[in-house]
């Protein structure tokens, strides 16, 4: 599989670019500059646009997309609990076992279902980078656990709002709330109460959202492959 | 959610707005000045008297019946926490007033926010339903009238009246489609609930009251003798086949019923939910 050098100049997509300057003299002209448009601009994905060839694995189009970029997250979250559960971190316990079993199961469920449902449409399987990830450290990996359930619930209700054929809005529903149930154990594990806290959740009571490319360039450290997100509302 | 984000989303799902506003510099001047006062308690304002301005008429009228389906069920949820925590004695002090506290602030931030939208949107949002909690119907009388003097049973109903939100709201979300920035706010109270209902289910586990995990499997209660009184709240919850896949061992997996079953919440239509709340609205 290749794997180009992230960030390199020459894989950065040229329009995507532009249009994240276009954002920025927006931005600046409301006095809105902020953390969004760095997480937009570089997110080191590819300009091919057809294909992944050479640049990347492109998600298809409208609702496939969508659905590919949820089985995207959920390939990187079972991937990552299958080796969560192969290699304990030390001092895991028995409920704890039981519980982050259960989490890798969903996932995997998760995972192939929508391999299922998207029958050919489906991206192929992305390989991942947990370089990072202190395996045998238990603190290194319920804070892995905590942001990937945290970004795969804001990743879901951002998503949500492009979705058109109302089957697939009420499977991505049925989906993102057994992710928040995860996110809200995994935190209680972490510290006790911190299951919704203000990290989270803001002023009007309401979870975060994220859009579909600024939730994979949080999600790029952790995955090899490269991803073509031009066929993903910016 | 801020202020442009939302903007920018309305363009998205509107490319006509701005000549439905004024013009496109008109229109983010006027944002401009609001500046970053307008955040978080403005908003929903904001949300609805922008979208009357852009149409010159009010969202149609199944939208705003869903968010007063979801006032009146808030409304539920936030008298019933507000009535523990002034229950003396029957929430412990500590980590457990200090969740129930969360969760109460959470519901009536939910109130807040949905009363504001739908009054900006041109809507009347319902009057707080007189409740009766122990789920007698008026008589004050009901199954659960020991909730204000019982930790478990307390917790028992919590738990279900967070379940039983969850699945409420997803079963509205196709009601919601292309309404983007409503759709949007309602999944993101939807993800809150389901946070609620993880950690009073982990309550519950911790003080032996039922061997429940964060989430839902099949369609056990978990509540024992009590099962009875909410079997309406989970059943349709072991369902194990998604889009016509079946999710048990799915691909050669070893995926078990229960575990295909807690992967996936299921929705409730609004009869269903209205049905199982009507004891508590008097």
């Amino acid at each position: 599989m290749k794997v180009p050098e992230k960030n390199g100049l020459e894989n950065v997509d040229v329009l995507a670019f532009q249009k994240a300057l276009q954002r920025r003299e927006f931005l600046r002209y409301t006095g809105y500059a902020g953390t969004a448009l760095a997480a937009g601009s570089l997110l080191g994905l590819a300009s091919c646009k057809d294909g992944d060839s050479d640049g990347g694995v492109s998600f298809g189009s409208g609702d496939v997309a969508i659905l590919n970029y949820a089985y995207a997250l959920e390939q990187l979250e079972a991937a990552f609990y299958t080796q969560l559960i192969a290699t304990p971190f030390s001092g895991m316990t028995t409920g704890e076992k039981s519980l982050l079993t259960d989490v890798r199961d969903h996932e995997v469920a998760h995972r192939e279902f929508f391999k299922a449902a998207l029958g050919t449409n489906a991206i192929r399987d992305l390989e991942v980078d947990f370089s990072s990830i202190n395996f045998t450290s238990r603190d290194s990996v319920l804070g892995t656990a905590k942001a990937f359930e945290d970004l795969g619930v804001s990743a879901y209700n951002g998503a949500g709002r492009y979705i058109t054929t109302p089957d697939y809005l009420l499977l991505a529903g049925k989906i993102v709330s057994v992710e928040a149930r995860h996110a809200a154990y995994i935190r209680d594990l972490i510290s006790n109460g911190t299951f919704a806290d203000s990290t989270v959740i803001d002023g009007n009571g309401l979870d975060k959202s994220r859009k579909p490319r600024e939730v994979l360039t949080i999600a790029a450290p952790y995955i090899k492959t490269r991803l073509d997100a031009n066929t993903l509302p910016a | 959610m801020n202020f442009l984000k939302i903007f920018s989303q309305i363009e998205e799902q509107d490319p006509e707005i701005y000549g439905r506003l004024d013009t496109r510099r008109d229109a983010m001047r006027s944002f401009a000045g609001l500046g970053k006062k307008i955040a978080l308690t403005s908003l929903p304002f904001a949300l609805g008297s922008m979208l009357n301005k852009a149409y010159g008429q009010t969202p149609n009228s199944s939208v705003l019946d869903v968010l007063n389906y979801a006032l009146t069920l808030e409304y539920l949820e936030y008298e019933f926490y507000a009535t523990a925590l002034n229950s003396s004695g029957l929430i412990p002090a500590g980590a457990a007033t200090g969740a129930i506290t969360t969760i109460r602030n959470h519901e009536l931030a939910h109130v807040n926010f949905l009363k504001t939208a739908i009054s900006a949107a041109g809507g009347t949002p319902v009057a707080k339903p007189t409740f009766d909690l122990s789920g007698g119907n008026g008589s004050g009388n009901g199954p659960f009238k020991a909730a204000f003097t019982s930790y478990e049973l307390f917790l028992a109903v919590a738990q279900t009246l967070e379940d039983t939100g969850v699945r409420a709201y997803k079963g509205q979300a196709g009601n919601l489609i292309g309404t983007g920035d409503v759709l949007e706010a309602a999944l993101n109270i939807h993800s809150v609930e389901a946070r609620h209902a993880s950690h009073i289910r982990q309550m519950r586990k911790a003080n032996n009251f039922g061997d429940v995990k964060p989430w839902i499997t099949g369609k056990e209660p978990g509540l024992g003798s009590a099962n009875a009184l909410v079997q309406a709240s989970y059943d349709g919850e072991e369902n194990t086949v998604q889009a016509g896949v079946n999710i048990v061992n799915i691909n050669g997996q070893s995926i078990s019923a229960n575990a295909a079953s807690e992967s996936f919440d299921e929705p409730l239509t609004k009869a269903q939910v209205l049905a199982i709340v009507d004891p508590f609205i008097v």
